[in-house]
């Protein structure tokens, strides 16, 4: 029995370490997607945006 | 839910300033969000701004102090599956076009695997996908990414769980990585066979006459 203990353990620390390795990569995929800079339109469509909704709004 | 009421409407020009500011700075995350949801790089962007336009469309809808950037993934993540629905219905499959989907940016493939985690990300069933995207990306907790995918808290616990367990066997080599973010075909089918369960009242009164 205990010989067949340790190739088990090592297993599970493996599958242990893997889980951790792919769960890093998918937060790094998606932290270099939220540390990209933003491209301009984005900035552009928000400030169209915000004239067309607002035509009335007046200059103070 | 309502938030501030169309009586406000002249007097909270300030309040959509801030509002706008804080859309802003919540891009990043929808162009994430958007990403890794649809594993494509150009038509992201879109999805993300569309999804800017129908935030502040529907401003007046959301809770002050509740969690805005929820509130503005669960509007990204309608717009991506009504489109996505309607793609389906309208698109032929592109094979050329399927294996050239991750263009994931340069610094993000110098790690090699981080390239072989999105195609297998992609290869996901969709509800383990996102689930596996809110909580085990995005940071979510199990109860926020519930609510935005709109399912109860023990689905997503499972679905995060499965997706998982997917996505090491896909990548530990137990199943072929898929080159194509093809959905398989019994979640397609599913899809289509609940907008027709939506249709159907409709419809099949039409086809009876």
């Amino acid at each position: 029995m205990s010989k067949d203990k340790a190739p088990i353990t090592d297993k599970a620390r493996y599958a242990r370490l893997r889980r951790e390795a792919i769960g890093q990569g998918l937060r790094r995929l998606y932290d270099g997607v939220v540390h990209e800079p933003v491209p301009d339109e984005f900035m552009d469509l928000l400030k169209k945006i915000d004239e067309s909704a607002d035509p009335e709004r007046s200059p103070s | 839910m309502m938030g501030r009421s169309a009586m406000d409407r002249t007097t909270h020009t300030t309040s959509d300033d801030t509002f706008k500011e804080e859309l802003l700075s919540l891009v990043p995350y929808l162009r994430a969000f958007a990403r890794s949801l649809s594993g494509r790089h150009e038509g992201a962007d879109d999805l993300a701004q569309e999804t800017l336009v129908k935030a502040w469309q529907s401003r007046s809808s959301y809770l002050p102090g509740t969690n805005l950037k929820a509130w503005l993934f669960t509007i990204l993540r309608n717009q991506f599956y009504s489109e996505r629905r309607r793609a389906w219905r309208q698109e032929p499959w592109d094979s050329e076009k399927a294996a050239n989907l991750h263009s994931y940016s340069e610094s993000q493939t110098a790690a090699a695997d981080l390239s072989d985690i999105a195609r297998a990300l992609q290869a996901l069933p969709s509800e383990q996908r996102e689930a596996l995207i809110l909580v085990g990306a995005g940071g979510f907790a199990y109860e926020e990414a519930a609510k935005i995918i709109n399912c109860a808290v023990g689905t997503v616990k499972s679905r995060v769980a499965r997706g998982r367990r997917a996505l090491m066997a896909i990548l530990d080599g137990d199943e072929p990585l898929p080159m194509s973010d093809r959905p398989p075909e019994g979640e397609a089918a599913r899809e289509i066979l609940s907008q027709l369960d939506r249709l159907a009242p409709h419809h099949g009164g039409d086809k009876r006459r």
